[in-house]
């Protein structure tokens, strides 16, 4: 019987010849992320709880400060702090204020074929590079850091082929957003999301990430992409090289398949408070908003920017908005201003920030008020997500976001008049 | 095991709501767990005592994989977390604890807020309002993670 990418991935780090949905296995893990909303508690754990604290293999760990940087307290100084002198003393690679996990991961370190534990739920993002990347708590990652391995129950796969080509001014944010509104936000739980086909031919591996990312608010255990040529020159242009290049066997086992036409694709929003209420933009276009966001490791990308820029360029941001733009990363940042689009956002009457989690986790700079109204390129729409309880999350594309933020009101980027 | 009180919540119950962002970045769980659910029932740390229990819907603790949600949760004494089904990320981080997560269909639908219920891990039944309901198994190895008291006191058991 044939595998799935997914179920080669797994084979190889727990040394077996075949993994098969349902399965469970010990495996060895390639890399382990940990960020500042738990490590705090990890290391506490691992002086106060092991018997025989140890790690097993220092340079498969990162840390990295995103979440809250630059510190807003006392508090989160000293949890930060914690973390940032556990990782030197132990020689951990530590980042701080360098970028959103997922994209200093993907930066830096993903390479296809790899196992990757996170302690963050986006970690699925490094599918769009063919890694099986999983969010876990700090007990599974410190178990992880100290054994080096875990036990994962193999995963079914969902099939998803893509067709067409996405239209000018619809994004794979609208794309993703369809399809968990499609499947629901239990739609792929404890499963696999395999994008294929034609139309994943025509995405980049940016716009990979941005369908990996989000697969978790289905309920997915992970996402992922086969590493075809344009990932493999993408990791070849950032001097890497990959563990195993997996296809998916002809007669792999699927679960469920879907098709996606992309072409038919509709820029769309979804509503508070869920992440599956997913509607075409121009259903909630006119609600006031109070704020804007354009950032997140899902949607804060170079790419992502130019969008921003462009339709914010010559315009003013609506003299009742906070308009908020947050790089991804420094690499991001860096290319923005080469580009001169901070310079764009700026004379738009944009706040830009540096790179971190920001208000897409809201306990961060730029968190909304009672009853305000956002509308966020992050990754969630929970009550309460960006601040009071009472405030509402629309999720858009970054052209959406940046046309709503010049209206003042939701609006599509054609929508927007001289 | 005892009967405790329950708290009913709705289906897709992500993990947000059980302990906001703002304060996961507190040094411990414990002055975490005074801000349990308080988006929804702002008094929940308040009443609820220890042996009570947490229903709820479809995918329960879905979104983000914060192991402070079923930290909180452990620490004000919730006996267990009974749901029509749960997100994964929580429903590892709960075993890994110690933090028992029942999956039980016909329960939540059946049951409010203040309800009292009684729960068997043994027998895999769950009792309430006079009724009694079938639960599902735990697969024999997170069981046995649970029943070691989660995966530190498992892996320091391993260290002999």
């Amino acid at each position: 019987m044939g595998m799935t990418i997914a179920e080669k991935i797994i084979a190889l780090a727990a040394g077996v010849p075949e993994a098969k949905a349902g399965d469970i296995h010990t495996v060895n893990l390639d890399r382990m992320m940990s960020n500042d909303g738990t490590t705090h508690l990890t290391v506490d754990m691992y002086h106060n709880r092991l018997k025989d604290p140890r790690i097993a293999e220092p340079k498969k760990m990162v840390f990295i400060v995103d979440h809250n940087v630059p510190s807003d307290s006392p508090k989160t100084a000293a949890a930060q702090k914690k973390m940032r002198d556990f990782a030197k003393e132990h020689g951990i690679d530590f980042w701080e204020g360098k970028g959103v996990c997922h994209q200093i991961m993907m930066e830096h370190y993903v390479c296809p074929g790899e196992l990757i534990f996170g302690a963050d739920s986006h970690t699925c993002t490094y599918g769009a590079l063919g890694a099986f990347g999983t969010g876990v708590g700090c007990t599974d990652l410190l178990y992880g850091m100290v054994t080096g391995a875990s036990w994962v129950l193999v995963p079914e796969t969902i099939k998803f082929n893509l067709t067409g080509k996405l239209r000018e001014g619809v994004y794979p944010r609208d794309l993703m957003l369809t399809i968990i509104g499609n499947i629901s936000a239990s739609g792929a739980s404890y499963q696999v999301m395999e994008f294929c086909g034609d139309g994943a031919k025509t995405l980049t591996v940016d716009d990979r990430m941005v369908l990996c990312n989000l697969a978790v608010e289905a309920g997915a255990k992970t996402a992922i992409f086969e590493a075809d040529e344009i990932a493999l020159n993408w990791l070849k242009e950032r001097g890497r090289k990959p563990k195993a290049v997996f296809k998916s066997d002809e007669d792999a086992v699927y679960v469920k398949e879907y098709t996606f036409d992309l072409s038919k694709i509709e820029p769309v929003a979804a509503r508070p408070d869920f992440v599956d209420d997913v509607v075409p933009a121009k259903k909630v276009c006119g609600v006031r908003i109070d704020q804007a966001f354009l950032g997140s490791c899902n949607n804060g990308r170079i790419g992502d920017l130019r969008v921003g820029a462009s339709i914010v360029k010559g315009r003013k941001i609506s003299d009742h908005v906070r308009f908020l733009v947050v790089p991804a990363s420094r690499q991001v940042y860096l290319q923005a201003l080469k580009e001169g689009l901070i310079d764009i956002f700026m004379e738009s009457g944009a706040i830009v920030m540096n790179p971190n989690c920001s208000v897409c986790w809201g306990s961060c700079q730029g968190v909304i008020g009672e009853n305000e109204v956002l509308i966020s390129t992050g990754t969630r729409n929970f009550k309460g997500r960006a601040g009071h309880p009472s405030s509402k999350v629309y999720l858009g594309s970054a052209a959406t976001v940046a046309a709503s933020a010049v209206k003042g009101e939701i609006c599509t980027a054609d929508m927007l008049q001289d | 095991m005892s009967v405790g009180k329950i708290f009913k919540f709705h289906n897709d119950l992500d993990t947000d709501q059980i302990i906001a962002s703002q304060y996961l970045l507190l040094p411990t769980i414990d002055e975490m767990k005074e801000h349990a659910f308080e988006s929804l029932e702002p008094d929940f740390a308040a009443k609820v005592t220890p042996g009570d229990f947490v229903v709820g819907g479809e995918n329960f603790g879905c979104g983000s994989s914060r192991e402070q949600a079923p930290g909180v949760l452990k620490a004000l004494g919730v006996q267990a977390v009974v749901a029509k089904s749960f997100a994964r990320i929580f429903y590892r981080n709960a075993i890994n604890i110690g933090l028992p997560v029942i999956v039980c269909r016909e329960l939540p639908d059946a049951v409010k807020t203040g309800d009292e219920m009684e729960l068997s891990l043994t027998d895999g039944t769950a009792m309430a309002n006079g009724k009694s309901y079938s639960c599902t198994r735990l697969p024999a190895y997170m069981q046995q993670i649970l029943s070691q008291g989660g995966l530190i006191a498992s892996l320091n058991e391993q260290a002999h």
